[in-house]
């Protein structure tokens, strides 16, 4: 067992130990890299100086913020948890994506009231504080109301963050804060973990830092964006990047152009961010005059009530149709769902359901419940139905065969029903949202081949119901990892605010069970809460 | 609420016995017509066993919600149907142990009412706060 109290330790201080034909470089050496299990020599013989806190958690976005944020909570001191990031705060990552997805702080995400990162009970939920706050009592019959004869509440973007900066400070988020890339975390002969991190330039006098680890929790995020073959062939191959863009990519020049000149994009995806994307573009038609023509294309088309599969009427595989009581209502091309799983993943009966099974069944209960979804939203309706009366807002049905240019425009070649149809636009916008390979990740890779993890029915990390990596343990030391990369498992919301809370409090579950931290018991949780409230330190 | 069955019944008997009993040891002896607390209790008793009924309706009902959710207006609401059924059978003095003659309906309106109105405010957010894991397991406590 690490004593928590120990500071920072280089093991090697005595020059006289070094072999004097060996340079230190303090780099991983070929033999450290083939090892999946290092000693405490190995490490040392490399000069690379070992640090030895009990918890380290790397990533260092909203789900390494939420995993601490727990553990503050459950009384853990800041000085036996280190946050490895190249990260500056814990939405950073977040904050880019929503904006460049068209979700700037003034507009409202995607999530439930009670979905707070900030605040591990939910109470206050988001919509009661701000309605409360002003008294606004449209805010507060929206959420009496919801999902009946009103729109799900949502929070704004802009008050999510300022209420994450605020715990932030208030757990001492900063003070476990250490900057740098990690590409690998090993096992140690003899228990626990060694983390590497790669310091910024001129941050530490060698190359890497060894965080010696009781427990490592993983939660980097989504390995990277994936783009559609055609699209991805089309950029390099005529080297253009500007006309066809990925929806999280910043494509700000692209609105720009489109105010100026009336031009025609088309919009692949049939998900939230297509949703925002068509939102800004109707909304610039609105506000600043754009004459933008939108051709959206669905790969495929909803028109009524369905599930994961697709409309009741599809035929689908192994048979098999519908059932009465799991389908959700569509239409015009969209799956309608508030948020994006049905809202029981995160609490109620689905959530319970899924944790019972296991392989084949747990995948067909994900399908089902799947696919690509939007929140119905009254403004966004109101948008769509004036493009389809006024003719500038088309829907195509198919997918793209292949795509040319056509002098400054780009002709896409799309299959549908009725056969190819040639389609000219001036942009391309991406929403389809493709996620790439959890290998894509160097340090999910690195554990996948040396750390002894595995992958679950859905290809990603293969967790168990504690989110422990199932495979990592070494001697009384666990692995464990939440977010996206973990999607497929007993717990289906997992790359949601909501769902990095569930697996904050499994985690925190288990790592109560070994003595790592404090049981949150009514009194504790109630006591916790108030100084929540009053902002003071957990 | 996102419950499961067995959560919405546990958070039921829950509420019911910690709030429902408190209140009604604090009304009963300022309710209009001076009832008794074996009535009071009588009938607080008879509320939670034709709830877990209630219960059991309002699962099956959920089940044809895709997202398997049921809303915060629902738990408000069903206070009509549920409030109906119990005085109607305390009317026809079908509730064992209660005349029906000797309770005075505003008596049991306000009791009820009461009652309601705060284990749905409870229901609705600050159960979450002693209870960090109620809402992630359908409303279980155990």
């Amino acid at each position: 067992m690490i004593d928590p109290s120990a500071a920072s330790v280089v093991p090697t201080t005595d020059p006289s130990t070094y072999l004097p034909a060996q340079p230190i470089s303090g780099d991983l050496t070929d033999q450290m890299l083939q090892t999946d299990f290092w000693t405490d020599d190995l490490v040392a013989a490399a000069g690379i100086p070992i640090v030895d806190v009990p918890f380290v958690t790397v990533g260092g976005g909203i789900g390494s913020f939420v995993t601490v944020d727990y553990l503050r909570i459950a009384g853990v001191p800041t000085s036996q948890m280190r946050v490895l990031s190249t990260l500056d705060f814990p939405w950073q990552t977040y904050e880019y994506l929503t904006r460049v997805s068209q979700v700037p702080r003034p507009e409202r995400i995607r999530s439930d009231s009670a979905s707070r990162p900030d605040n591990i009970w939910g109470f206050p939920s988001y919509g009661f504080a701000e309605g409360m706050k002003k008294f606004d009592l449209k805010v507060l019959w929206g959420l009496f109301s919801e999902p009946i004869f009103s729109d799900y509440y949502t929070p704004k973007a802009g008050n999510v963050f300022e209420q994450l900066e605020r715990e932030s400070k208030r757990i001492g988020y900063d003070e476990m804060l250490v900057k740098g890339l990690v590409r690998i975390v090993r096992r140690r002969y003899g228990g626990g973990y060694f983390t590497i991190l790669t310091p910024p330039e001129g941050a530490s006098a060698t190359k890497r830092v060894a965080f010696r680890s009781q427990y490592v929790h993983i939660a980097v995020g989504y390995p990277g964006l994936k783009f559609l073959p055609e699209l991805q062939k089309y950029r390099t191959e005529n080297n253009d990047y500007r006309h066809i863009v990925n929806a999280y990519e910043a494509h700000e020049h692209v609105y720009e152009r489109l105010v100026q000149t009336p031009s025609t994009v088309l919009v692949r995806g049939g998900g939230i961010v297509a949703s925002r994307i068509l939102q800004r573009l109707m909304d610039d038609r609105e506000k600043h005059g754009a004459q933008t023509n939108i051709v959206h294309l669905f790969r495929t088309y909803i028109n009524g009530t369905n599930d994961g599969y697709g409309n009741e009427g599809d035929p689908r595989p192994g048979g098999g149709k519908t059932r009465i009581t799991m389908r959700r209502r569509g239409g015009n091309g969209w799956a309608y769902q508030g948020f994006n799983y049905p809202k029981s993943v995160w609490g109620g009966q689905l959530k319970a359901q899924v944790r019972k099974l296991d392989g084949e069944q747990r995948a067909e209960l994900y399908k089902r419940m799947g696919g690509t979804n939007t929140p119905w939203r009254k403004s966004w309706q109101r948008q769509m139905n004036q493009g389809r009366a006024e003719g500038w807002y088309h829907c195509v049905v198919g997918t793209v065969d292949s795509m040319e240019p056509s002098g400054e425009r780009i002709l896409n070649q799309v299959r549908t029903a009725q056969g190819v149809v040639p389609v000219e636009v001036d942009f391309v916008i991406d929403c389809t949202g493709l996620e790439a390979d959890i290998a894509e990740h160097r340090l999910l890779k690195d554990l996948l081949e040396h750390g002894g993890a595995s992958r679950n029915p859905v290809g990603r990390l293969n967790v168990d119901r504690n989110f422990e990596l199932i495979g990592t343990q070494s001697g009384g030391g666990a692995v464990y990892a939440s977010g996206a990369t973990t999607l497929g498992g007993y717990f289906p919301g997992v790359d949601t605010f909501l769902g990095l809370q569930v697996a904050a409090q499994e985690i925190y579950g288990d790592l109560q069970k070994r003595g790592f931290c404090k049981r949150i018991g009514p009194v504790r949780s109630t006591g916790q809460w108030w100084k929540w409230l009053a902002g003071s330190a957990p | 609420m996102l419950p499961t069955l067995n959560g919405r019944i546990q958070t039921r008997i829950f509420m019911l016995v910690v709030f429902g009993g408190l209140i009604t040891l604090a009304l009963t002896p300022i309710l209009p017509g001076d009832p008794d607390y074996k009535t009071t209790y009588l009938i607080l008793a008879a509320v939670l066993v034709l709830g877990i009924v209630w219960e059991l309706i309002y699962h099956v009902i959920q089940q044809f919600r895709w997202e398997k959710d049921w809303p915060t207006m629902f738990g408000l609401i069903t206070a009509l149907n549920e409030g109906a059924l119990v005085w109607l059978l305390v009317d026809l003095g079908a509730v064992p142990g209660i005349d029906g003659d000797t309770v005075p309906f505003w008596a049991f309106f306000i009791d009820f009412s009461v009652i309601w109105i705060v284990v749905w405010i409870w229901t609705n957010g600050p159960m979450r706060v002693p209870f960090i894991r109620w809402r992630f397991f359908g409303g279980r406590i155990v």
